[in-house]
């Protein structure tokens, strides 16, 4: 019996150890999307560049895609933009941006200034495509594949790391 | 839909507002995280998104949606998470019945401990002729002067 009172705390403590070992290693504000394996919800918006012209996610059917959302005043946005710049030079995968809440006079002068890694912007003035994605924060981007659905959401600026071990092996699989 | 008269991209709160519809706006704003400001409620920050939810909601609030719906519009975008009351699933059960669990097995460690403990309070008294004794010891103690008893006591 005495061995089981030296038992009893240690178990409590290597179990406690095993959650903190595996908590602490994450965001707590990283918020997992409910959108991971669900059709990307439709939507029809102008184009930044030319407002006569329009587009929606199904004309990206057939394609693997990326949708990045990102916006003039956005700092974080700044700081993944030219990972995208020359992802876009490789012709890795097609980018379609998302300009959140901005002007369109300002998200023009910014991919001047910046690069522009997209084939097209949507210009989402009033967020409310965002919302229906889920946006919370900017930059974000999701991955989705021939058939519409979203596989993967990147949240906050897509780090080099991320690109080499999440995204780019899952823009390879979906392509296969 | 508002008006894309606002230069900025966002909107203004309303100008006049019905006390019905803010009301409603209100009691779910007051159940829904900010996902920005995540220890506020929507109702509560100053965050642009909440801005936009709070706009979002007292549309459909207009529109006639019933709280489930407007509850379930946000879930099927943010997740569990923007609910301030996480519904009761199995990947909740243990937030909900984790503390009752604890305080039961706490509650049962203490009831097993004292109880182990108790009869060893009471110690069996001396026999009644090793009493008489031990009291003739002390009384004969007594009787000797101060100072000269060998006392352990400091």
């Amino acid at each position: 019996m005495k061995a089981l009172r030296f038992a009893i705390p240690l178990a409590i403590f290597v179990t406690l150890a095993a959650f903190l070992a595996v908590g602490l290693t994450r965001d707590p504000r990283e918020v997992p999307s409910p959108f991971i394996g669900k059709p990307a919800p439709e939507f029809k918006l102008t184009q930044l560049a030319d407002e006569k012209l329009a587009f929606a996610p199904e004309d990206m059917k057939g394609k693997v895609w990326l949708l990045n959302v990102w916006a003039s005043w956005c700092v974080s946005c700044r700081v993944e933009h030219p990972l995208l710049v020359e992802m876009s030079k490789k012709n890795v995968v097609p980018i379609v941006g998302l300009n959140y809440k901005d002007q369109r006079a300002e998200g023009m002068q910014w991919l001047q200034r910046f690069g522009n890694p997209y084939a097209l912007s949507a210009f989402d003035v009033e967020g409310k495509v965002g919302i229906d994605y889920g946006v919370y924060g900017v930059p974000e981007t999701f991955v989705i594949d021939k058939k519409g659905v979203i596989r993967y959401k990147q949240i906050g600026p897509i780090t080099p790391e991320a690109l080499e071990k999440t995204l780019l092996p899952l823009i390879r699989e979906l392509n296969a | 839909m508002l008006a894309s008269t606002f230069a900025c991209g966002q909107a203004d709160e309303i100008a006049h507002p019905d006390p019905v519809v803010e009301q409603r706006l209100k009691d779910l704003a007051e159940e829904l995280r900010c996902l920005v400001c995540q220890n506020q409620t929507i109702a509560d920050s100053n965050a642009p998104l909440a801005l936009d939810l709070r706009n979002q909601i007292r549309q459909q609030v207009a529109q006639g949606r019933t709280d489930e719906q407007i509850r379930a519009y946000m879930v099927a975008r943010y997740g569990d998470f923007v609910l301030y009351r996480p519904p009761l699933k199995a990947t909740t059960v243990m937030l909900w019945l984790g503390p009752l669990a604890l305080l039961l097995v706490g509650a049962g460690v203490f009831w097993t401990v004292v109880r182990k403990r108790r009869p060893q309070t009471t110690t069996p008294g001396p026999s009644p002729g090793r009493r008489a004794e031990i009291e003739a010891l002390l009384e004969e103690r007594a009787g000797k002067p101060r100072g000269s008893a060998p006392s352990g006591k400091p």
